[in-house]
């Protein structure tokens, strides 16, 4: 998967657009719409909501480039876009919790310590192929509270850096890199015993590290 | 300085990422060298970091970009004028 940005293309890209060249605003769009989908999904908690959040994403997106200052990256940019149409659409609803708000400290609250384990074998990332792995996997991201699962979302799935994750989510780079940490740590501590089952059973090449 | 397991736990994330400095880097290193906790969790860690970054956790919904691209082309013609 291609994820990284490319911005030579980007603002030659914008440029024609603003000049005129609208269909191009097609190809500006596709790197970022996975990313505009699931932080609306982890906003919105539902596939409907979501894709249609970012198909209006998309369209402000559009109707806004000339707004573009390339001071930040274009999808850090489309992704604070994304995430207020979000939140706006909660606040619709009535439904913006705190959390949802990142009113959240980072305090200390919270048992962020790992499952301890003596051992541990890899499981490879083909075993993904089985739905059964990915399912357990997108659960426990699921369950995650909002404010974790939303840097999960960027900085490990979409592979943003600190800094952009930050601007997208509106939060400071040490909040990404605690709220990453701790949510690993989550995941870590959910995952870990479930995952053992499909490590490789044996064989010389699967153990550790 | 000694390091304890704790502070190797807490500073994992920052370790996997090659986010922390040389000397803390060569500490926690050392820990590892002696402690199977340690890089049991470390190992179980990053390897949960890998599959969460899998793209086949993920995916999008099917015709989720040929919806998305259809709309956009209709308010592409609305505003050709
Ligand atoms: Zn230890």
């Amino acid at each position: 998967m291609t994820k990284v940005p490319n911005p030579e293309f980007e603002a030659d890209c914008i440029r024609r657009i603003l000049a005129g060249e609208k269909h191009l605003f097609h190809e500006l769009i596709r790197p970022c719409e996975r990313a505009i989908y699931f932080l609306l999904l982890s906003i919105l908690h539902n596939q409907a909501d979501a894709e249609d959040a970012a198909q209006e994403t998309a369209i402000k997106v559009f109707r806004n480039l000339n707004l573009f200052r390339g001071d930040s990256q274009f999808k850090t940019w489309v992704l604070s876009i994304a995430r207020n149409e979000g939140l706006g659409r909660l606040r619709k609803l009535d439904r913006l919790r705190e959390d949802s708000l990142d009113a959240l400290t980072d305090g200390d609250s919270g048992d962020f310590t790992p499952a301890v384990l003596t051992s541990w074998r890899e499981v490879p990332a083909e075993e993904l192929e089985k739905q059964e792995l990915a399912a357990l996997i997108r659960e426990a991201i699921d369950n995650l509270p909002d404010i974790y699962r939303n840097v999960v979302l960027l900085r490990d799935i979409e592979e943003m850096d600190v800094c952009q994750s930050a601007a997208a989510l509106g939060i400071t780079e040490g909040s990404v890199k605690v709220r990453l940490h701790r949510a690993r740590a989550l995941l870590q501590r959910k995952l870990a015993h479930k995952l053992k089952s499909f490590a490789p059973k044996r064989g010389l090449l699967g153990w550790g590290r | 300085m000694r390091v304890d397991c704790k502070h190797v736990w807490e500073h994992i994330s920052a370790y996997i990422d090659g986010d922390v400095d040389a000397a803390l880097r060569a500490d926690i290193d050392k820990h590892l060298e002696t402690c199977e906790i340690c890089s049991a969790v470390l190992d179980s860690t990053r390897n949960v970091v890998v599959l969460v970054a899998d793209g086949r956790v993920f995916e999008l919904p099917a015709g989720f970009s040929h919806r998305l691209h259809e709309r956009l082309e209709a308010e592409l013609q609305s505003r050709e004028t």
